[in-house]
């Protein structure tokens, strides 16, 4: 059981978080034709806009409710409403999603009572379109925390009193830090048990980089509003990650749909408490494909161990994230010497296969991760790996040098096979020869146990 | 002076040319525009600032904020550094709830400037304020006043708190800055007569250093570039320097004229972008140098770098033209760097089809017009939408825009160059823009366009056409590229192109270098020339080589009498313009 630590800071060193309200802007992205609003001064939206595409390579819709000085000081509820009838006006959006940010949070207002007023005033104007909205202050939480919210936030608002149980339809939750390839294997796998899967939100087809052939200044793809408020008609509720609790819980109270949580879908026994669930609900055999590609991934384990056993390795990631990859890596005989994480307060952390996980930021890997095998989190943590030496394997987000994240899959058999197969190619490619120097008995005597500590490249 | 007032101070800017034609209250306004909500689209004040101010290599930035305004925007530009790296870390105060509410920030402001100090002994620390801190009240100056005399080391307060207006005006908040706290703290021990500043060059993609080694040939010193790989203690001697350039036309222009103001640096307004602008700067440095004392012979030496410099540039430039000529271009950038260039596509005989004119002048306007083969091709704005409409309907070969724009044109199916500040490409100096439009023939002859615009084989429900063999050709699916496939050769660099067979350079490439060099075109007075002309000098004579295409007649009508001439004069159009700031 990790210790947690999480001691106040004077300021961070290279962050490790993005916004909250990005979190929440993202998962606002997987609903089909929906356009999220950042409710605060311009620059933030600049930033998260820039941000977005600098991950997704794609254009993004976001919108910001543009306060100015004014405005912050009389109160942002004419901001709030001249946005949302803009948007209406100007994209006519499936849904607008509204996602606080810390300045108008820091003055206090009433923000559902303003949303209530302004849905209430302009009824006839906003016809089908909902408004939810997300409390994201960016002095708290960050992507996980943001995202969590917005779903929540969308199945109290847009979920209605189901009017009937649909056996066959399962509703699938998933966290931010899964991938489009990833949302795409779940629903296939699903499927494959003849369940029909409502995915909230699904990215897959939204931000999945495909070229639709005419302009859309909405999102595209993703999940249909119709079916967010039929999701109450779901048979059962798979959530996945521990930030998914508080939006299956909030199913289950609005539609009495209850939910089975996977703390992760990577790794054997992880995918195989998935296939699990879905048998049990579907109550048909698992098919002959995912038979397969378990046994595929048997394999792999058994390739891939000689690379990963006896590794350190250092992550730094939000907390699913961050259980997820430590898992895997424990999974395989390596060890997570150094665990950063973004927040101290969710659950999940007490179960990441680590001595300790901070709370922290890139630069506190950076000081603890000397003489690690691998460092992984997001792009920013080149300036570490290039300091140190060690390679770096680039996970979740942003991810804004390299191309193709969303399309790697991480989850169920197929994915952990693929993750397998790309670290241990990191760990070949960064494999060094020995030389005279570096296998003498004599060097490094003050640590004779360890040399690791040292941070010469260690012998492998 | 308060923030307000110091506001109110950069707006009333008499170097801004824009802010002349203003009567008082529309001075009193600002030059920020107001936002609609639901609508806006563009950075903060403090987005100005950071990016005017963070290439400063060698101190830290630190950001009092919660996560939102660093975390989502560090280390997220490519300005060169050849010394440190401390620039490129971030350091955010990182607010929680917890201490907005305690009242806790500026006490961990305090700390963090301490921490930084002692683990990194900057030589400076800037200190920048935020929406939320600015809200609660934090008051950076103080702070950094006594952490100053605490630790005696300078730190700077940048008081640019995003909700105070845009980029730009977040740009003049910087320079604000460095006046009253950096410039002329420091007394350099090695004057000398030809010591110039160069303001508001980024060293984007480290492009600066394609144009220092013009000046070191010179024997002209570069005592501070700001910000592109600026050193703290350069910048703080750079009120010893002789002369100053001002490159991105207004995000400094009230730091060079108050440092004119006191300490008597002249300063003119140039670009390094374009063959001719280049030469332009130089010969700008070498006039206000010797005026200024510098041995007289700098300017025929000058001259005769000039010369050299060009010929080659144009050289190299017009190899590209055989693959070029008639490519049509879709502007969409007001910055300044797009008219710079201008020069350099028309040489090519690339024709530009369109520009925004978003925050032009009536009078530049005019000068746009002059220059376009049909003004309808001008837009205001143009919606992402309507620019989608018209690069699908391939009402132009390429779009040369920011990233902002770039997946518009690339879902459109459409080659696109990034000629703002995300580029990876340098392209200041003679050289870059050989590189810009080397890049543009790369991006133009790539052979992925013709596939996408492949019709997929099979129909809406996913049933193979029956008449498959012809249907799945480029020649006949809709939207078909009309590009030829790239020549079967391998690296195209411009020096290939130079022995290529198939691309001879044009001849009567010397005297169109000789003519740039006269003072005539530098007149306001060429304006005339800007209407559709035959070309002389170095333009291609019609009827020359293989020609007879349509394409090229229409391009014909618009080279430009003197390209020096255009560009000058749309670097003025685009004076007001900041996006490249
Ligand atoms: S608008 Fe304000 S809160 Fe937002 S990024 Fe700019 S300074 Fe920060």
């Amino acid at each position: 059981m990790a210790k947690i630590i999480n001691e106040p800071k004077s300021f961070s060193v290279n962050p490790l978080k993005s916004s909250q309200p990005l979190g929440a802007a993202l998962a606002f992205l997987g609903v089909a034709g929906a356009m999220p609003l950042f409710h605060g001064s311009q620059g933030c939206t600049s930033f998260a806009l820039v941000l977005l595409v600098r991950h997704f390579k794609e254009t993004i819709p976001l919108q910001t409710t543009a306060m100015d000085e004014v405005s912050t000081v009389l109160g942002g509820a004419d901001h709030l409403e001249a946005a949302i009838v803009n948007l209406k006006t100007r994209t006519n959006p499936s849904l607008i999603g509204v996602c606080t940010t810390a300045l108008v949070e820091t003055r206090g207002e009433d923000f559902a009572g303003d949303l209530a007023t302004i849905r209430r005033k302009q009824a006839d104007l906003l016809g089908d379109t909902k408004v939810v909205l997300a409390s994201t202050p960016d002095f708290s939480g960050a992507i996980e925390a943001g995202w969590s919210k917005a779903v929540t936030g969308m199945i109290e608002t847009v979920t209605a009193e189901p009017r009937r149980n649909d056996p066959q339809r399962i509703a699938i939750l998933p966290g931010w830090h899964l991938t489009v390839a990833d949302i795409e294997l779940i629903r296939e796998t699903v499927e494959s048990f003849g369940l029909v899967p409502t995915i909230l939100p699904d990215v897959s087809g939204a931000l999945d980089g495909t070229v639709p052939g005419r302009w859309i200044p909405t999102s595209y793809g993703g999940c249909p509003v119709a079916d967010i408020e039929t999701l109450g008609e779901c048979s059962h509720a798979i959530a996945i990650g521990e930030q998914m609790r508080k939006p299956a819980e909030a199913l289950k109270a609005k539609a009495g749909v209850p939910y089975t949580l996977l703390r992760s879908l990577t790794g054997l026994r992880a995918a195989d408490e998935f296939v699990m669930a879905l048998a049990g609900i579907s109550g048909e055999p698992v098919p002959a494909r995912l038979r397969r590609r378990r046994s595929q991934l048997c394999d792999a384990l058994l390739d891939g161990h000689f690379h990963f056993g006896g590794k350190t390795i250092a992550i730094a990631a939000e907390p699913d994230h961050l259980y997820m990859l430590s898992s895997f890596f424990a999974d395989l005989g390596a060890e997570t010497t150094v665990a950063i994480t973004t927040a101290g307060d969710s659950d999940i952390l007490e179960h990441v296969p680590a001595a300790t996980v901070e709370v922290g930021d890139l630069g506190r890997l950076e000081d603890l991760s000397v003489g690690a095998d691998l460092l992984v989190t997001h792009a920013h943590g080149r300036q570490a790996a290039e300091r140190l030496g060690i390679p770096l394997w680039r996970v979740g987000f942003p991810i804004f040098d390299r191309l193709g994240s969303q399309h790697r899959k991480s989850v169920g058999y197929e994915g952990t096979r693929d993750l397998i197969f790309e670290v241990a190619n990191i760990f070949q490619a960064a494999r060094i020869e020995p030389t005279p120097m570096s296998l003498n008995p004599f060097r490094n005597r003050e640590h004779p146990h360890d040399s690791r500590s040292s941070s010469e490249p260690r012998r492998h | 002076m308060s923030l307000a007032a110091k506001i109110q101070d950069v707006f009333n800017e008499p170097g801004c040319d824009k802010n002349l034609g203003k009567d008082a209250k529309a001075k009193k306004k600002g030059c920020s525009k107001p936002l609609t909500p639901g609508a806006a689209a563009g950075g903060c004040a403090f987005d100005g600032a950071k990016i005017v101010l963070q290439p400063i290599t060698d101190v830290a930035h630190l950001i009092h904020a919660p996560l939102a305004c660093e975390g989502n925007s560090w280390d997220n530009r490519g300005a060169g550094s050849s010394g440190s790296d401390l620039w490129r870390r971030s350091f955010t105060t990182d607010l929680t709830e917890l201490d907005i509410v305690m009242g806790r920030g500026e006490k961990k402001l305090f700390k963090a400037i301490r921490e930084i100090k002692e683990r990194h002994n900057p030589p400076a620390i800037f200190v920048y304020s935020t929406c939320v801190t600015a809200l609660i009240g934090d008051d950076i100056d103080a702070v950094c006043r006594r952490a100053a005399e605490k630790f005696g080391q300078p730190e700077v307060p940048v008081d640019a708190p995003g909700i105070v207006g845009s980029k730009n005006l977040g740009n003049k908040l910087a320079g604000e800055a460095l006046l009253d706290h950096v410039i002329g703290t420091h007394e350099p021990d090695d004057v000398g007569p030809t010591d110039i500043n160069i303001l508001g060059e980024f060293n984007l993609a480290g492009e600066f250093w394609m144009v220092k080694p013009l000046f070191d040939t010179l024997g002209i010193r570069v005592r501070a570039c700001i910000p592109g790989d600026a050193r703290y203690i350069d910048v703080a001697s750079a009120h010893r320097a002789k002369a100053t350039m001002m490159v991105c036309s207004t995000a400094l222009i009230n730091l060079a004229r108050k440092m004119e103001e006191r300490w008597g640096i002249p300063y003119f307004e140039g670009s390094f972008y374009g063959v001719s602008d280049t030469s332009e700067a130089l010969r700008s440095i070498a006039r206000l140098l010797v005026q200024r004392g510098a041995d007289a012979g700098l300017i025929d030496r000058t001259e005769a770098l000039i010369r050299q410099e060009e010929a080659i540039a144009w050289e190299k430039i017009r190899a590209f033209r055989p693959r070029l000529e008639g490519k049509r271009v879709l502007l969409n950038t007001g910055g300044v760097k797009s008219w710079s260039v201008v020069a350099a596509l028309m040489e090519v005989g690339i024709e530009i089809v369109g520009t925004s004119v978003k925050k032009s002048t009536v009078e530049d306007k005019e000068r746009v017009k002059a220059i376009l083969k049909d003004e309808n091709h001008m837009f205001e704005s143009l919606a992402p939408r309507d620019l989608y409409k018209m690069l699908s309907e391939h009402k132009a070969d390429i779009m040369l825009s920011g990233g902002r724009t770039q997946f518009i044109a690339l879902k459109a199916k459409m080659p696109w160059l990034d000629i703002n500040q995300e580029r990876h490409h340098p392209y200041a100096g003679y050289d870059g823009m050989v590189e810009l439009i080397r890049q543009i023939d790369i991006a133009l002859s790539n052979p992925v366009f013709a596939q996408v615009r492949l019709a997929a084989p099979w129909d809406e429900e996913g049933t193979l056409l029956v008449d498959t063999g012809s249907s799945v050709t480029a020649d006949s699916a809709p939207g078909a590229t009309p590009h030829p496939v790239p020549p079967p050769r391998g690296g195209r660099g411009p020096e290939r192109h130079d022995r290529g067979q198939d691309a001879p350079p044009p001849q009567g490439g010397r005297a169109m270098g000789d003519e740039f060099g006269s003072a005539a075109s530098l007149c306001p007075s060429t304006w005339s020339t800007l209407s559709p002309s035959p070309p002389v000098g170095g333009g291609r004579r019609p009827g020359e080589g293989s020609t007879e295409r349509k394409a090229l007649t229409r391009h014909a009508l618009a080279v430009p009498a003197s390209p020096r001439a255009r560009a000058k004069t749309f670097a003025n159009a685009a004076l007001n313009d900041t996006d490249d700031c």
